[in-house]
Parts: structure tokens; C-alpha cells; sequence
């Protein structure tokens, strides 16, 4: 399969946005790995964190959009504790969550106003994420 | 009285005429005061255009010179020389910069261009009209030199000076010379012997008469200027003599103490007496004075202090009572070859360094491999002293890491990470070598030959992937990566890693680049003038830049920038004495009134107060016209040559009024 890129897709609004949310310039990233050599949620992802990275930075909005890996990632931040370029990959994937979920309405998901602050307050994040994930139409 | 004044405009093809009407401006130059002739030309400083210069000078006696062109650092020297052939003095031939300063930042308003063009033009005719006549200072020189560091770059400088037949002193801080490439084996890309080459030059350097060796030593103080520097250099005490001692090694055995050895990276334990490495230089053993246990105890009484390496000697040749010697070196230039140390493995806790034995730097690897090294030449893993069958060598450790460590590329270790991994799959020869890699930078002469030859001979497995952390389990090393090509994550299980650290300056290179007057950079390697045509000159004149102090690099770029600074000290040796600008700050002694913030402005420490009449000197030789003393004189007693106040009012006055005008 041949990949097209255009200066519009690489400087898209998707891609545009994602950075606008997270923060990050996907550019700082050299590829060099050390973000999917130490992530724990790997076996479960299609895209390595550093792939997603990639991905960004050609523009690849559909691949991206649809990937497993931002609903596995456990928001741990080890990749960017270790990141040599100091890119926030967790952010850059609750960014992609954050669109995703944009996307699907408010309806298709749980709301984090329904639990009480006491249950927020103990639940780990990574259930809250699952929870996300658990109600979308994907 | 006046002076007679020409104007030559140029149009630098388009790139002056298209933004000024050089028509115009050569009306508007005709009327200005003691203007007697002004014209322009398509390229001023083609040999046509300087001919015209010389031409009008002679015809007209004319007695101050204004070339309105490009930036002063293109031509100015162009047209002095020119003006100076045909008998005019070259200082009072100024450049107005109507190119960089005017027409290029312009483009798109003619009259304005044109309007400031003529008033950069007046601004500066009115400075010549002050300008005095000057000669060029001369300032003695002696031509010796110090060479600071005796690594292969120190070495190879000096050798070239003194075989021109100057006197050379080299300053090592250790007990021997050779730096970091005695502790290597082979060198890519041909496998050459690296003890045999190095030891080759070791004894040139010890037999040649136009060289002095002061090793334990550092530099003390440093006087002077170029062409005239005073070196106070310190050496530590000589406590074993070299004249009799017979190199039998008796004291090595009875002492008592055993330390790590940090020539082998630790892979060995040596006496607080012994000898630094296995050069021919260095078969006197020295003796440390933080390990020996008559200097560690120096509370106990004197007759209860070890003294059992003295006791042994069978030719009296130690001496503990000892003294610091201080020697001073005259001489003219000066060469800083102070090299690198490795970044500390310890500063990398997710790889282990430090805690777990078998992760090592690539500078304990090289000792390996060395046959007089610690193993004599076998591979063997530090913790049990087993042939290591899988070895994981990880490059860019703490290169290339602007976050948490060095931003740059240490630039030996891709070249020499395959060297070493092919020298152990040629030594072991059922063993693996995985090389982590992110990329492989192999920029030389059969440098990608010699890489690409690894894979295909030697089958070195590259992978491509920044290594997240190396713990020790079941045994094993388990190395966690990933291979960005396949996109995987990666494990493998090693038994030994080496860490191809990142170079990073000498230890006290701040401290001594101070007392050198030398600038250094963000990192602290010192910093050439011009990294393009001044490679190896530093910040202060007669101190030249060579080997890994200035940057990282191999052994092949270490000797070329050292033969470099032979070079260019021989040129600078060629003449019998030095030539300086005279455009340097004069003291009005009448208003100096000895306060003395002059003398802590000046970066370059020229100004001295001359304490018999309380007023501030100018040291020609050392002054660079840079002004500083002029602007924080509380007095107005410094003064510029050739760029007064009184000039620079004058100017400001005239770009001013035209402005307003406008
Ligand atoms: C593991 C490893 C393997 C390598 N293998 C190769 C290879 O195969 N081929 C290759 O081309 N290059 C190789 N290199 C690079 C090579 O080591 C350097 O290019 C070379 O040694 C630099 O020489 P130098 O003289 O600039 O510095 P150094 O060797 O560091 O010498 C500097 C000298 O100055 C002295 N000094 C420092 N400060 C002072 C002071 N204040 N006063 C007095 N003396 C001082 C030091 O004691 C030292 O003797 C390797 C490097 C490493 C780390
Ligand atoms: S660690 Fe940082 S620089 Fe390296 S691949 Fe991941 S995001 Fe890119
Ligand atoms: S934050 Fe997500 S992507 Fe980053 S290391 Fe943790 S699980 Fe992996
Ligand atoms: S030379 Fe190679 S290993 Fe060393 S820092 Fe540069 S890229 Fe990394
Ligand atoms: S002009 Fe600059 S270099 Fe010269 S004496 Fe003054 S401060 Fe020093």
C-alpha cells in the first residue's frame, strides 16, 4: 500500500489540534525508541508510543485515530520520564482520547459526574480510561 | 585646516545600485564639507575600481579617504592596502557600510535608502576628517612554547615545534603522557596497534632535545600576553627519584594498601606506590598521596608512619619528605590540549552502571582488550571472570540526551563501538554482539566500510532503539529496548554491557580555562574563534585549541587540529617580532584620576595602574579596542584611537539629522 503525504495532512487540523490539547510538538521526536522500550502497556498495543509519535508527524490522522494503544496506555508517564527530547507521549495519548471521545458525543460514554468524589477520589485512572473506552460505539 | 576629502561610492553590481541611486548620492556627497572629488563604479574593489581609488588619491593629494561599499570585514583592508601603496596613511581611508547596513535591509524604498546612504557617507567623512595618521605596533616575541596536556594531541604539537627547532615544555597532569589513547587497543578502521604507535611517539618525546617534560604538573598562574606569556607551573612531589631508581618493583609488593586502579577502569587494584600505566615512561613508579598510608595517617607519630616502601628501596630512592616544585616557562604560544574524561557511568542508574559489575564503560572494555591490560588481552566479565557470550554495547549513553544529560554527539563512539564489538566476536568466537544503536555515524575514510564489514563478517546484530533500562535477573543481564524498524519491544538477555559514555571535557577545565583567559561553551569545551577558518584559535591571542577539549573527536581529527596549532604557531614564529593594531584606548593622564574600573572592565586585562603615578597604563600589546574601558570611565579619561567621542558624537549627529529629515 502506498502512503500519500501532503504538507496539508502533515499541518492538518487533526494533527494541529492533537498538538494544540496536548502541548507537545511531535516534532521534538527523534525516533529513538526508548519511549516503547520501557512502556508497560506494549504487548496490548497495536502502534508503539513512538509509532503513535510517527504517525503524528506524517500526518497519518486515520491509522492514528483508530489505534488500540491510547486506550491501553496506563497514563503511567514513563515514556516521558525517559524520553531524551522531553515529549509527553501520556499526554499526547489523553489528547487522542480526549478527540475520540469529542467525536462519539457525550452520550456514548460514561460521565465522570455520575460517581461520587469519594469513589473518584480511590478509582485508579486507568479504570476511568477503561471506562471510556468500555461505552464507545468503536 | 581642512583635509582634502574623496568620496568613492560602489554599486556593488545591483546589490547597492538597485536599492541607491548612486547617481544621486554622488551629487549629495560633492556638497559636503571638504569634499574635493566623488564618483562610483560598478565593483569598487575589482582591480579597475582600487585603480581608480589609487588614481584620484595621487591626482588630487587627497588626504582622507571615504569608500562607501559592503561590510568593513569584507574590504576594508582591500582598500587600505590600496591607499597605503600609493602613499596615503591606511588609517585615514575609512568604510561606509552602505550595503549591510543600508541598501539589503532597503530594498523597497529608493529615496529613504539613497537619503541614509549619503548620511552613513557624511557621518563618516567627518570621523576622517579626526582620524590620525598610525603606524602598526610591534611587540617582542619569544619563540617557545607550553603545551598544556600530553594526550596524543599534545604530543603530536609538540613534536612538531620542536622538530622546527623550538623549545617546547609540555604540562601533564598525570604521571605519564599519552592521555586516554594509552589506555586503548586498536583503532578503527585498520586495527592498528595502538600501544606500538603511541609508544613511538612517547620516546621521540623523551629523547628530543627541544623538549621539556614537567609531568604531576599543572599550570599555576598565567602572566602575559601574546608573544610574551609567563607559565607558573606546579609540580607535584617528585617522592620516588628517577635517577635512581632501578624500576625493580620490591616497593610495589611490600605496600600495603590496594586501591582500584583507575588506569583500568577498576578492573584491577593497585598500591598507594605504583606504576601509572605500562608505557615506557612510566616504569618510575609515583607515589599517591591520598592512598599512602603515610600521608592518610598523619596524626600518628613519625616514627609509627609506613614507611615499608622505603625501607625496602635497595637504592634509597624514596623520599617522603618531598617538596612541590615551581617552575616558570617563558615562552610566546601557547597550545591547550587538556582532552576529555568519559561522563560518569553512575549518572545512569536505569543501566545499572555503578551496582551491577558486569555493565561497563567502553573505557574498561578497551583495558580488556588490551594485552598488558588487567586480563591480558581476554574478554572476561568483571563479576566471575567468564568469557561473556552475549555482549550488548549500547551507543549515544548520555549523548544526544538534551534533556537529562549532553545534547551533542560525542562522535568516536559509533566508530568505535563497532571496533570493539568486532575485536570480541574475533576473539570469542561462538559469542554474540548486539549493538544498540540509534544512528550509526561513520563520516570518514573507510569508516562505513569498516561498520558495514561488522555486520557482514563479523554478523554484529544492530538494533535500532534507545535502551530504557538494564536490570539484573535469573542471571542474566535483561536488556530492555526496542527495534523502532520492526517496531517491537525488545529483551535480551546479556552477560556483559558496555556503555559507549559520552565524552565530556576534562576534569577543571572551568577553573583552568579562567586562568588561561580562554572562553568556553555551554558544555565547557573551549571555544575556537571561528569554527569555520579559526578552527583552533582560542579567545585569546597566542592560545591555540587542539584534541578533544575543544570537542569531541577521534584520534585521526585530534592530530590534524594539533598539527594545526604547529602550523600556526610556525607562522606566527616566522617573524622576528609581532604586529598589532594600533586602534587600541589611550589614557588622557591629565584627567585619569587612578580609580582603577578600568582595570576590572578590561577582559582582557590590559590596563595596569602604574602605581608611581597613580595613573592607568594601556598595555598595547594585549589591548584589542574593544572599548569597554572607554564607556565606564567615570572620567572620560579613556579614549579610543581613531574612534573618540568626539568623532562618535559627531557621526550620531549627522545619521541623526538626516533621519529627522527624512
Ligand atoms: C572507549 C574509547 C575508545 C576509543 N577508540 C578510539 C579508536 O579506536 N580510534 C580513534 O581514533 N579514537 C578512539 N577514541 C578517541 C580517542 O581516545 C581520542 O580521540 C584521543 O584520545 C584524544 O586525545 P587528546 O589528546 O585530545 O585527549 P586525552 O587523551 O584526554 O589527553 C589529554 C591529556 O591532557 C592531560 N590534562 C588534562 N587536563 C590537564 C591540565 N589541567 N593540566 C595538565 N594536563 C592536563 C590529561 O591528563 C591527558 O594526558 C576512543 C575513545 C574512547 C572513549
Ligand atoms: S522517547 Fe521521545 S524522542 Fe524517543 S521516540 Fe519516544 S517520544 Fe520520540
Ligand atoms: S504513559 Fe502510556 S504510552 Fe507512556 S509508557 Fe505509560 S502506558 Fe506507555
Ligand atoms: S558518535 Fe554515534 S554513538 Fe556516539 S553520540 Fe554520536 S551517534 Fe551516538
Ligand atoms: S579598549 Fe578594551 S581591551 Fe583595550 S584597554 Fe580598554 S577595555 Fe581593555
Amino acid at each position: 500500500m502506498k502512503t500519500v503525504i501532503s504538507r496539508s495532512q502533515v499541518k492538518g487540523d487533526f494533527v494541529n489540534k492533537v498538538a494544540e490539547i496536548s502541548g507537545e510538538n511531535f516534532f521534538d521526536c527523534y525516533q529513538c525508541g526508548n519511549c516503547s522500550a520501557g512502556c508497560p502497556s506494549v504487548d496490548e498495543m497495536d502502534l508503539l508510543p513512538s509509532q503513535v509519535v510517527r504517525y503524528l508527524q506524517l500526518g497519518l490522522e486515520e491509522e492514528v485515530k483508530n489505534c488500540k494503544s491510547m486506550w491501553v496506555c496506563a497514563a503511567c508517564m514513563m515514556c516521558h520520564a525517559r524520553c531524551p527530547k522531553g515529549v509527553d507521549i501520556s499526554k499526547i495519548m489523553e489528547s487522542l482520547r480526549v478527540l475520540r471521545l469529542r467525536e462519539v458525543g457525550a452520550e456514548a460514554h460514561i460521565d465522570v459526574t455520575d460517581f461520587s468524589e469519594e469513589y473518584l477520589a480511590r478509582a485508579p485512572q486507568i479504570a476511568m480510561i477503561s471506562g471510556y473506552r468500555k461505552f464507545l460505539p468503536l | 585646516m581642512e583635509k582634502k576629502l574623496g568620496v568613492f561610492i560602489c554599486w556593488c553590481g545591483s546589490n547597492i545600485a538597485g536599492s541607491v541611486d548612486v547617481d544621486l548620492a554622488v551629487a549629495e556627497a560633492e556638497k559636503l564639507d571638504g569634499v574635493v572629488h566623488a564618483e562610483n563604479y560598478m565593483y569598487m574593489c575589482s582591480d579597475p575600481g582600487q585603480q581608480k581609488v589609487k588614481d584620484i588619491i595621487s591626482e588630487k593629494g587627497l588626504e582622507g579617504v571615504v569608500v562607501a561599499c559592503c561590510s568593513p570585514r569584507m574590504h576594508e583592508n582591500t582598500f587600505r592596502k590600496a591607499a597605503s601603496s600609493v602613499g596615503l596613511n591606511s588609517y585615514l581611508l575609512e568604510i561606509a557600510n552602505i550595503r549591510e547596513q543600508c541598501s539589503w535591509v532597503h530594498q523597497n524604498n529608493k529615496p529613504l535608502a539613497t537619503a541614509k546612504a549619503v548620511s552613513i557617507i557624511e557621518g563618516t567623512l567627518d570621523k576622517v576628517k579626526e582620524n590620525l595618521p598610525l603606524e602598526t605596533i610591534t611587540i617582542d616575541l619569544t619563540k617557545r612554547v607550553c603545551v598544556v596536556g600530553g594526550g596524543i594531541a599534545g604530543i603530536m604539537s609538540a613534536l612538531d615545534l620542536a622538530n622546527a627547532g623550538y623549545d617546547v615544555a609540555i604540562v601533564e597532569r598525570e604521571p605519564a603522557i599519552g592521555g586516554h589513547m594509552a589506555q586503548i587497543s586498536q583503532t578503527f578502521p585498520y586495527f592498528h596497534n595502538i600501544p606500538e604507535l603511541l609508544q613511538k611517539k612517547i620516546d621521540e618525546v623523551s629523547a628530543h632535545p627541544h623538549i621539556k617534560l614537567y609531568v604531576n604538573s599543572e599550570v599555576d598562574v598565567l602572566d602575559g600576553y601574546v608573544g610574551n606569556f609567563n607559565v607558573t607551573i606546579k609540580t607535584q612531589p617528585a617522592f620516588v627519584d628517577p635517577a635512581k631508581c632501578t624500576a625493580c618493583g620490591k616497593c610495589l609488593e611490600v605496600c600495603p594498601v590496594s586501591v582500584a586502579d583507575e588506569f583500568n577502569r577498576g578492573l584491577s587494584q593497585r598500591a598507594a606506590i605504583f606504576c601509572y600505566n605500562k608505557t615506557e615512561g612510566a616504569k618510575i613508579p609515583v607515589l599517591g598521596q591520598n592512598d599512602c598510608l603515610h600521608f592518610v595517617n598523619s596524626e600518628t607519630d613519625d616514627n609509627d608512619k609506613c614507611k615499608a616502601c622505603v625501607d625496602v628501596c635497595p637504592e634509597n630512592a624514596i623520599d617522603l619528605g618531598a617538596i612541590r616544585n615551581l617552575n616558570e616557562e617563558f615562552v610566546g604560544a601557547i597550545v591547550m590540549a587538556t582532552g576529555y574524561d568519559l561522563y560518569s557511568p553512575e549518572q545512569m542508574p536505569e543501566y545499572g552502571a555503578g551496582n551491577i559489575p558486569d555493565v561497563i564503560d567502553a573505557l574498561a572494555f578497551e583495558r580488556l582488550l588490551d594485552p598488558s591490560g588487567p586480563t591480558q588481552g581476554q574478554i572476561l566479565r568483571p563479576s566471575d571472570g567468564q568469557v561473556p557470550k552475549k555482549v550488548v554495547f549500547i551507543q549515544c549513553v548520555g549523548s544526544r540526551d538534551p534533556e537529562r544529560h549532553k545534547a551533542y554527539c560525542s562522535r568516536a563512539c559509533c566508530m568505535y563501538t563497532a571496533k570493539q564489538a568486532r575485536l570480541y566476536r574475533q576473539q570469542v568466537e561462538d559469542g554474540t554482539a548486539y549493538v544498540s544503536y540509534m544512528d550509526i555515524r561513520s563520516d570518514s575514510r573507510d569508516f562505513e566500510e569498516f561498520v558495514q564489514a561488522g555486520m557482514e563478517e563479523e554478523n554484529l546484530v544492530y538494533i535500532r532503539g534507545r535502551v530504557a533500562k538494564v536490570i539484573q535477573e535469573d542471571g542474566f543481564l535483561r536488556v530492555f529496548t526496542s527495534d523502532t524498524l520492526s517496531s517491537r519491544q525488545i529483551v535480551i538477555e546479556a552477560d556483559l554491557v558496555v556503555l559507549a559514555m559520552a565524552m565530556e571535557p576534562k576534569a577543571g577545565i572551568r577553573e583552568l580555562s579562567k586562568k588561561m583567559n580562554v572562553t568556553i561553551d555551554g558544555d565547557a569545551f573551549l571555544s575556537e574563534t571561528h569554527i569555520k577558518l579559526y578552527p583552533v584559535e582560542s579567545s585569546t591571542k597566542g592560545v591555540y585549541l587542539a584534541g578533544c577539549g575543544q570537542s569531541p573527536k577521534d584520534i585521526t581529527d585530534t592530530v590534524s587540529q594539533a598539527l594545526a596549532t604547529a602550523g600556526k604557531i610556525q607562522t606566527m614564529f616566522s617573524n622576528e617580532t609581532l604586529i598589532a593594531d594600533p586602534l587600541i584606548a589611550e589614557v588622557l593622564d591629565d584627567v585619569c584620576s587612578g580609580c582603577g574600573i578600568c582595570i576590572d572592565i578590561c577582559p582582557y586585562g590590559a590596563r595596569i595602574m602604574n602605581d608611581f603615578t597613580r595613573i592607568s597604563d594601556v598595555n598595547q600589546a594585549v589591548c584589542q579596542g574593544c572599548g569597554a574601558c572607554m564607556a565606564a570611565c567615570p572620567n572620560k579619561a579613556c579614549e579610543l584611537i581613531n574612534s573618540t567621542s568626539r568623532q562618535f558624537i559627531r557621526m550620531i549627529g549627522d545619521f541623526a539629522g538626516k533621519a529627522g529629515a527624512v
